[in-house]
């Protein structure tokens, strides 16, 4: 038989956090951001820990000299922004996307050839998944033509769609990309798209020739980097261990003083000994010239010797809020500051983002193979074990709707009790993957982590939507044109 | 929104949807100052007897909790009995006469008031 009870008020889930002398709330179920006031916060203690039924709380309320249709009126609209709900909330359930979900992006795997040896590669070190044996390792105009096709058709209903050159070293073909662009310029605006472009490169084969050619077609450009000399030479080698920062650096110095359509960014991965984040912020933000510096830890096993400890993160994490604090003071002045891990966490809480997936890999965007073979994104590339179609026969669906049900949030256990999930839902796939021998596991070795980083750029936010909320709609439009 | 203040985009949508549920509310009555109420509350809300409180099975008990009011299943519980054919000469027929009648409601526990009416 059915028991009928007393439904009763309880807290939605939210991270409450302060800020510029303000109150916040990280409202989870739907990445929203609220300013709360001292009867919120009233409402919010009473039912901390405890329920309370819809007259038992205005009682309360009202005990504390509130008019009883002011203490309704307030339980009302926190019920229905569902900062509180009656009764537990619905479980939750993982929802695959749509089948026909369009693409938007493609990543061409244009080499899978590499003139350095990066010791932490993922595509090539000892953690790598992929089995490039017998396959071709340059891709063919013909396999790129048809990557375009593919986007272009698959790209339904998008006005816009992006191609992102990736390698190995992607500038060891660079004819081929620059046949690419203008193929994919002619198919995509016969189709009545427009396109975007942007490239990863370890820049010791950038030219002048080529950097007019990336500023002359608008290609963002991403240099993978590590730092000054004696960090950048500790793991990014040429195949006889000579370090490469002696060739970059005066190609760099070319690439961003003559490429002005898009900015230019370098992407550093912290390893053991390379960890002195400020110190390679600096170097590469005030001594190169970049427009924006990115981090991100290695991806690997922990019994790496150049995986980070515990120690390590923490470090890494100390100096990511000196960073970040810095970011705060260029922000509250109006001024960009360049640290790209705070700009593109402070973006996506705009927005108000609620991931039902780390990122796009496997939805709006695949990888595609110098064969050709598509994958989730280019972290997959040549892995037998993830392909996911081919650009001459079209996506798998199949494949691709096991990947993506797999990697749902809510198909994460462990992320079901975690505030910080609408922004992180479980983390990168293909570290999943290397970390669990799965996709579909949460990434568990740094939560601790995501969850400290993610209060650090509410705070940020809290501050700037007090103190100067401009800039966040000065940085939201811009966010919007890139 | 008098008491919270929304400070991204998500948090401004919220704050939409809560000044519709406000303005409507101004007007006529919404599903929190009528019919949709917490039992303990006052006034209480006003329960036909034969209506069972609960949507699926809806079989059980009546609104006094016990069994005497049962055996009205239209008034009962409409959607199961549409649905799950338990009492098909009582509910619009959904093979032949109103095949539409339900077509507005995809999810019972949430747009109920979507059901068409249906009179013989």
């Amino acid at each position: 038989m059915t028991v009928m009870q007393a439904p009763a008020y309880r807290r939605a889930e939210y991270h409450g956090f302060e800020a510029g002398g303000g109150h916040f709330i990280y409202l989870v179920s739907a990445g929203a951001i609220f300013e709360i006031d001292a009867d919120v916060r009233t409402v919010l203690t009473r039912l901390d820990g405890q329920e309370l039924t819809h007259a038992a709380l205005v009682r309360e309320l009202a005990s504390d000299g509130r008019d009883t249709a002011e203490a309704e009126a307030l339980v009302r609209e926190l019920r229905v922004a569902r900062l509180i709900q009656l009764g537990a909330a619905a479980p939750v359930m993982p929802q695959a996307p749509p089948a026909d979900f369009p693409l938007q992006a493609l990543v061409l795997n244009v080499t899978n050839q590499c003139n350095l040896a990066c010791t932490y590669c993922y595509e090539f070190g000892a953690d790598k998944i992929a089995t490039p044996a017998g396959k071709p390792k340059y891709m063919t105009l013909d396999t790129a033509r048809a990557s375009v096709d593919l986007l272009i058709a698959e790209a339904v209903g998008r006005k816009a769609v992006h191609i992102t050159f990736f390698g190995g070293e992607t500038l060891m073909n660079f004819k081929l990309l620059r046949d690419v662009v203008d193929y994919a310029n002619a198919a995509t605006a016969a189709a009545g798209k427009a396109i975007t472009y942007s490239l990863t490169t370890n820049a010791t084969l950038l030219t002048p020739e080529i950097v007019t050619f990336l500023s002359d077609n608008r290609i963002g450009v991403t240099v993978s980097m590590d730092g000054p000399p004696e960090m950048q030479d500790k793991h990014r080698v040429y195949k006889n261990g000579k370090g490469s920062y002696a060739v970059i650096e005066p190609r760099l110095r070319t690439l961003i003083a003559h490429h002005k359509t898009r900015a230019i960014t370098a992407r550093v991965t912290l390893t053991e000994g390379v960890t002195d984040v400020v110190r390679i912020f600096r170097h590469l933000k005030d001594d190169l010239g970049f427009h924006e510096v990115g981090f991100a830890p290695v991806t690997t096993g922990e019994e790496r010797a150049y995986s980070l400890d515990d120690n390590g993160m923490d470090s890494v994490l100390a100096q990511f809020s000196l960073l970040a604090d810095e970011w705060l003071e260029y922000a509250l002045r109006g001024e960009s500051h360049g640290f790209t891990n705070v700009s593109e966490t402070i973006s996506e809480l705009i927005s108000g983002v609620n991931k039902s997936h780390p990122c796009g890999a496997g939805l709006g965007l695949m990888g595609v193979s110098p064969s050709g073979d598509l994958s989730p994104c280019h972290r997959f590339t040549d892995a037998d074990t993830h392909t996911m179609g081919h650009v001459s026969s079209g996506i798998d669906r199949a494949k691709q709707g096991e990947f993506l049900k797999k990697g749902h949030v809510e198909a994460k256990y462990d992320c079901q009790s975690c505030w910080a999930r609408p922004l992180c839902a479980g983390g990168c796939h293909h570290e999943a993957f290397v970390r669990y021998g799965d996709t579909g596991h949460a990434n568990l070795h740094y939560c601790d982590w995501i969850r400290q980083w993610t209060d650090t750029c509410l705070r940020i936010y809290g501050v700037l939507a007090v103190q100067n909320p401009g800039f966040l709609e000065r940085f939201a439009e811009r966010k919007g044109l890139s | 929104m008098k008491h919270l203040r929304a400070i991204n985009k998500k948090a401004r949508a919220i704050g939409e949807a809560v000044a519709q549920v406000e303005a409507a509310s101004a007007g006529t009555p919404t599903d929190m100052d009528e019919d949709v109420v917490a039992l303990q509350q006052q006034p209480r809300p006003h329960v036909p007897m034969g209506c069972t409180l609960s949507f699926s099975p809806g079989w059980e008990v009546d609104a006094g909790g016990g069994t005497a009011g049962l055996c009205q299943p239209v008034e009962r519980d409409i959607y199961d009995c549409y649905v799950t054919c338990f009492w098909p000469v009582q509910v619009p027929d959904h093979v032949n006469y109103s095949p539409d009648w339900a077509s507005n409601c995809a999810t019972a526990t949430k747009d109920w008031r979507s059901l068409d009416l249906v009179f013989p």
